[in-house]
């Protein structure tokens, strides 16, 4: 039985301790806006934050969470950063076919959080992790700064 | 007759030190020498048996008690091919005079060792020699093995004997002149290979001599812990002061506590070896983590302390070429830490820091964690290299640990500019690799 | 009756005349009939002037969408199109998602339901307009009649029809059933462009909001009542088939349900992808390898370097290239590319329900007819007991052209009682697509004084065409492989285009972005800087000189050249490159701007677009697709290459087979030319371009020309001498 704290919410689950919360999320919890993309954090598709700092929940094995607070891309707009940050996206029109967003947004959340004023170089640290196969990037360095200035 | 007095004085003096030479390096054969303390044979020793299967498997049979002692000695590793069949043999040990690749042991009669007699298979794992005389490659640790008792040796037979038999021939060994003669193997085996079977110390406890038996005959750790001497055999004179084995480093598990393990509680050293991880010391990867999922993470508890035990006596021996302090964390905050490398940093940004985190101590599994790992912390960066291009995987925690090989899609540049970006941001960094480092290292795999 | 196909764009002769240039790309025929019937029936309370549009009592206008969304904003530029010749504000318009259907929603370029090639706009535009024009003109007429005053007198304006004299006012939900038994117009009057009020403007776009918060569904989000979870192991070689598997292994796990087994592949069903994956991992799965066990990428470039030596069929000629090739100022060079997976975002995953007479499919597909049809062929149910949701799509590129993978769901699906979730997972994906194949372009050319004569291009890959749309392969020439190549713009008084079909048994191959035009303007604009070079010339003197003839082309050339500085100094081993192309009915002129360091590794700093793709729709989106092609094509310029090794393929996952990351990406300028020209295609075009814009560049700052992709940094190390 794991005990987990999900956007606010407490959950019991019957799962093995060593199951990557991605899974959890999205096939025992049916919160399906943390995606999947390649399973071995090297594509940050599944991100979460944990006490607000992003985690690839593809490799997090649940048993591991203890009392962390995990947020997903279901509750980040309650965030103020979250809320700032899914606006500028649509500002700057960053999206294309979208799979990669969720956790695009979940680890541009963390970075402005941690860095209120991110450069260019703090932009590159934090969302290298994140691989988008359309190609957004240019829009996603735009966004975070416009999110930044708002 | 003064010329010949001279020249007779001269003959002597080669003789006596042509034989003090020998006397020296084959009297580096005992591995448990420096023990010093009194020598007894098993049968003298007197407490419980310090040898065989462990009492949690008394009542086990034969064959169980041979699968215990065959991954005691990691048999499977050296006999088994990336993805192969265990025990069916054909992996490669690629040698600077060419390449040896391990036999078939599983029982099929043809090309297995199905039509092996016990005898011939102690003879084989005792003296190195092979059926129909063929002297082996000491690659093969007979000198080591050479400890195990022939029930022990016999166990290990029965199991082996107990596999599925796979019809499998290793590919032709590719030595160079004169290494291609195996004659010379005979007279290598009468300088280095004792031909003598385990003996405890008389005055040390069962557990210690429990532990030496599972390290020194099974676990045959010198082989790739200790430096070799001229004729590549183990100097045990510098016993656990670290080698290169396999293109990695062996890192000095002497009990000096700067650069050796000599600082490691024993808890760290259990869960190191059973688990794959240690709080604070990183995990093990590529021979060692083959040794602790094939090996030692299937040794009882008991046996593991008596490992313990006995690795914590060995005489501290500095290893001038490490540092005296691990570095701690590296600074959360991607913007601090190292600059000058902005191309390995970025290539950190992109592939590392996901698992690792940019303070090194793991993002979402303690075993990335790199803060403490000796690998980050050795200058010359040569497990933190190999790493990188072949990965790692946790097989025995479930903690599904897993880090993808990233040498065959990173160039030789860019796995120098991460390993150095690596080792400035969470060890001590040494002199900076270079492409060619790299280059060298795929080599050698 | 209005057939979408009446009103696509014109064929390429006129492209290869040189004058009025609107079509282009990959256009294979228009003229297959499809009937897009009136259904005026206002029993339902909905005006439903034909397959594509339903105005309701409410005022909504549904407009049924055949093209999918899978980034690409055409869920967006479609409802511009409607809404600005229905005279509605974009607001009031929805999407459905059409129903598997050819004749009703076929693509007019591809006779086929089917969303790719970058055709969308350039096959609907027309099409859309002007079943938009009638409907706008029954509900004018629906109001004359209501109010018994003339038509002509009347307006539209934001969904509504205004008589001014009167001051009369009604909203087109009021005129639903007037509107319904008005006789549909066979030919109606078409606003005049210069009067567009949304064409043109940057709008948001409509599917991004659900995209932003995790609420947008796709494929793999798709969770019916009772879904099992399931993830497979196909044969490592293609062509090998299943040998022994003991499934207790995966049974022990627990959460395993089931293990099936076809006969070419191993599927674990489970409560979950985790207990899935572990089962799977569990299995000693043994194959039997087939005929391409020995298969290498060594063998793959070996047959195609012997292929390119034949002759081939001829798909363009010019004048008399062999007589004009005689003479001093030869010169050839051969261009090649690697297999790349399409490796989107979304791995690869299609759920199923079979019962014993129905067949229900929730996936994201480019192609819904096909995806019926490979149902029906395995179930042996009538097509339309196959019901498909059709769903987002995580990134298409050509992988979700394919069908293959409903296909294997179905296969397992048919042995899973309940619906079965079937999820690729990366390694799987990567290691069982369908590839771009391995192209090689043998190319000659002869200068002189200065200018060019005489042009050969040999293309040598395989049919893909032959394989997806038969019918279209005709006279032994893919059009697609030659696409790029047949209709340059340049002037060339000599040029022949060969085409030799070279097909890669053991290697499944299939469009990917880009398509044709990858290698063929890869090949033909680092050809023509060569030439440039040999001739003495700038290379964009060299093109200008050109495109004497080609004043759209010249225009939008000029302009990258210009935004982007072109002549500029630049520091020692820096350059720009310039990648100039006419594909898919738009024209790009491309410049890049790199910097290769002494150990060779290749920073692209900047690229500047120019691009003139007619109409522009949506010109936010035109530019968001213009720099997301051009980071997928130098995704393939930096990293992309599937090798193959015992019949296998190399590469797992996003480690062995890399993406750009942000930090890799230059900063891209698109600069758009406005036109009233009829609309080309904005998908593919800077995927194109990345790869001979960058090689240029390259070229420039070290003299190394790339003649293979992906980039290799040991070619461009500065020698130690120098
Ligand atoms: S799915 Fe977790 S990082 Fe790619
Ligand atoms: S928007 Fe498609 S992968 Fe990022």
């Amino acid at each position: 039985m794991q005990t987990l704290h999900i956007n606010g919410d407490t959950h019991q689950l019957d799962v093995p301790a060593d199951m990557p919360l991605l899974w959890v999320l999205r096939d025992v919890l049916k919160m399906t806006g943390t995606k999947f993309g390649c399973g071995i954090a090297q594509c940050g598709a599944c991100t979460v934050q944990l006490d607000g700092k992003p985690a690839r929940s593809c490799m997090l094995p649940v048993g591991s969470l203890g009392d962390q607070a995990v947020t997903t891309i279901e509750a980040i707009g309650a965030t103020p950063e979250g809320a700032r940050i899914q606006k500028a996206w649509l500002k700057a029109e960053v999206v294309q076919c979208g799979y990669c967003q969720s956790g695009q947004i979940m680890s541009a959340t963390a970075l402005l959080k941690a860095v209120p004023k991110p450069a260019d170089a703090d932009i590159d640290a934090a969302m290298a992790g994140n691989i988008c196969r359309c190609g957004t990037y240019i829009r996603i360095r735009e966004a975070i700064k416009q999110a930044a200035q708002s | 007759m003064r010329t010949i007095k001279i020249l007779m004085g001269l003959a002597c003096l080669v003789a006596v030190v042509g034989i003090g030479f020998i006397a020296w390096t084959v009297l580096g054969r005992d591995p448990i020498h420096f023990a010093k303390g009194p020598r007894v044979t098993l049968a003298a020793y007197t407490g419980p048996s310090v040898t065989g299967a462990p009492p949690d498997l008394a009542h086990a049979d034969l064959v169980m008690r041979g699968e215990y002692l065959t991954r005691a000695a990691d048999c499977q590793a050296c006999h088994t091919t990336d993805g192969g069949v265990p025990f069916a043999g054909g992996r490669a040990f690629k040698l600077p005079f060419g390449t040896l690749f391990s036999p078939n042991i599983t029982p099929d009669q043809a090309t297995g060792i199905g039509a092996w007699s016990d005898a011939e298979f102690l003879r084989a794992v005792h003296k190195g020699v092979g059926r129909g005389g063929k002297p082996l490659y000491p690659a093969f640790p007979y000198a080591a093995y050479t400890l195990l008792t022939d029930d022990d040796v016999l166990a290990i037979k029965a199991y082996l004997f107990s596999v599925k038999p796979i019809h499998a021939v290793a590919p032709e060994n590719t030595l160079v002149f004169p290494f291609n003669q195996r004659l010379l193997m005979t007279v290598w085996s009468a300088m280095f290979d004792a031909d003598t079977r385990f003996e405890p110390v008389a005055d040390r406890a069962p557990e210690w001599n429990r532990g030496a038996y599972l390290v020194e005959a099974a676990g045959h750790c010198g082989e790739c812990h200790s430096p070799r001497n001229l004729f590549q055999a183990i100097d045990n004179r510098k016993k656990f002061a670290g080698a290169v084995a396999d293109g990695w480093r062996a890192y000095n598990i002497s009990s000096d506590k700067p650069t050796g393990i000599g600082s490691w509680s024993e808890a760290q050293l259990a869960s190191y070896l059973t688990n794959g991880h240690a709080a604070g010391r990183g995990s093990p990867a590529g021979p060692m983590r083959e040794a602790v999922d094939m090996s030692l993470a299937h040794l009882t508890p008991g046996d593991v302390k008596a490992v313990v035990a006995y690795l914590r006596t060995v005489p501290p021996i500095a290893d001038p070429a490490l540092p005296a302090t691990l570095a701690g964390p590296a600074p959360a905050s991607a913007a601090k830490g190292p600059d000058g490398n902005p191309h390995g940093k970025a290539l950190f940004a992109g592939a590392c820091a996901s698992c690792h985190d940019w303070t090194g101590s793991g993002a979402l599994t303690a075993n990335a964690t790199l803060t403490g790992a000796r690998a980050v912390n050795d200058p010359s960066a040569v497990n933190v290299v190999q790493m990188i291009l072949t990965g790692n995987h946790d097989l025995v925690g479930k903690t599904q640990a897993y880090m993808p090989a990233f040498g065959p899609a990173y160039t030789d540049l860019e796995v120098a500019d991460l390993a150095n970006y690596v080792t400035a941001r969470f060890g001590t960094a040494g002199r900076p690799i270079g492409p060619a480092d790299v280059a060298r290292f795929r080599q050698l795999r | 009756m209005s057939r979408l196909s009446d009103h696509a764009a014109p064929s390429r002769r006129a492209v290869l005349q040189g004058a009025s240039v609107a079509g282009g790309g990959l256009l294979l025929g228009f003229s297959l009939p499809r009937a897009a019937k009136a259904q005026t029936a206002s029993a339902s309370g909905v005006f439903a002037p034909d397959a594509f549009i339903r105005i309701g009592r409410d005022d909504r206008v549904t407009l049924i969408m055949s093209q999918v969304e899978m980034g690409q904003g055409i869920h967006t530029a479609i409802p511009m199109i409607l809404a600005e010749e229905l005279d509605v504000p974009l607001s009031q318009v929805t999407t459905e998602e059409a129903p598997p259907n050819d004749k009703l929603y076929g693509n007019p370029i591809f006779y086929i339901q089917m969303t790719g090639g970058s055709t969308s706009v350039r096959a609907l535009f027309m099409p859309m307009r002007k079943t938009a024009a009638a409907a706008r003109a029954m509900l004018v007429t629906a109001a004359a009649q209501t109010w018994g005053v003339d038509a002509a007198a009347c307006r539209t304006e934001a969904g509504a029809v205004i008589h001014d004299a009167s001051g009369s006012r009604l909203g087109y939900g009021a005129l639903v059933d007037a509107a319904s038994v008005v006789p549909r117009p066979e030919s109606p009057v078409l606003k005049d462009p210069k009067t567009f009020k949304l064409i043109g403007t940057p709008a948001k776009r409509l599917d991004t909001p659900d995209k932003v918060n995790g609420k947008a569904v796709f494929g793999i989000d798709a969770l019916p009542d009772g879904v099992r979870f399931a993830t497979l192991a196909s044969c490592p070689v293609f062509g090998g088939t299943l040998g022994a598997c003991d499934e207790k292994a995966a049974l022990a796990v627990p959460g395993v349900r089931q293990v099936v087994k076809l006969d070419t592949l191993v599927a674990v069903v489970a409560d979950h992808m985790w207990a899935a994956k572990l089962g799977l991992a569990a299995l000693d799965i043994q194959w039997n390898d087939g005929p391409h066990a020995a298969l290498s990428s060594v063998d793959l470039w070996g047959a195609i370097g012997k292929a390119s030596e034949a002759d081939g069929v001829t798909a363009q000629k010019i004048g008399d290239v062999d007589a004009a090739l005689k003479g001093d100022g030869v010169i050839t060079a051969s261009y090649e590319l690697p297999l790349l997976a399409h490796a989107t975002m979304e791995p690869m995953n299609c759920t199923v329900h079979v019962t014993p007479d129905s067949c229900e499919i929730w996936v994201g597909i480019q192609v819904m007819t096909k995806a019926q049809r490979i149902a029906a062929a395995i179930t042996g149910l009538p097509p339309e007991k196959i019901t498909i949701h059709n769903h987002l799509i995580g990134g298409g590129f050509g992988r979700r052209l394919e069908e293959d993978g409903v296909g294997v769901a179905v296969r397992i699906a048919q042995h899973v009682d309940g619906p079965v979730k079937v999820v690729w997972t990366r390694e799987e994906d990567i290691q069982h697509d369908m590839y771009r194949p391995v192209y090689r372009n043998v190319m000659g050319g002869r200068v002189e004084n200065g200018k060019l004569v005489a042009w050969t291009h040999r293309v040598v890959g395989p049919a893909i065409i032959a394989r997806y749309l038969p019918p279209a392969f005709k006279n032994g020439i893919d059009v697609d492989a030659v696409d790029g190549a047949i209709d340059l713009p340049y002037d060339i008084p000599h040029l022949r285009v060969d085409y030799v079909r070279h097909e890669m048994a053991g290697v499944p191959t299939a469009f990917w972005r880009g398509v044709g035009p990858n290698s063929t303007i890869f090949a033909a604009e680092s050809f023509i800087d060569k030439l440039a070079r040999q001739a003495g010339s700038d290379p964009l003197t060299f093109r200008r000189g050109l495109l004497a003839k080609n004043p759209r082309g010249l225009a939008t050339l000029d302009l990258a050249a210009q935004k982007a500085g072109w002549g500029g100094a630049l520091a020692d081993r820096t350059g720009r490159g310039i990648a100039f192309q006419f594909v898919m009915g738009s024209f790009v002129a491309t410049i890049a701007e790199v910097a290769v360091a002494d150990d060779g590794v290749v920073t692209v700093k900047h690229i500047t677009s120019a691009v003139d793709c007619g109409t522009i729709i949506n010109p936010d989106t035109v530019v968001a697709q213009i720099q997301g092609g051009l980071i997928f094509g130098l995704t393939a310029a930096s990293h992309g290459e599937i090798t193959i090794e015992r019949g296998r393929v190399q590469q797992s996952n996003f480690h062995d087979y890399r993406m750009l990351r942000i930090n890799e990406v230059p900063t891209i300028a698109v600069h758009l030319v406005p036109s009233n020209e009829a609309p080309g295609g904005i998908g593919e075009p800077g995927t194109v371009a990345a790869m001979p814009a960058v090689a240029n560049a390259i070229y420039a700052a070290t003299g190394v020309q790339i003649q293979r992709m992906p980039i290799d940094p040991t070619l461009l190390a500065k020698k130690r001498s120098a």
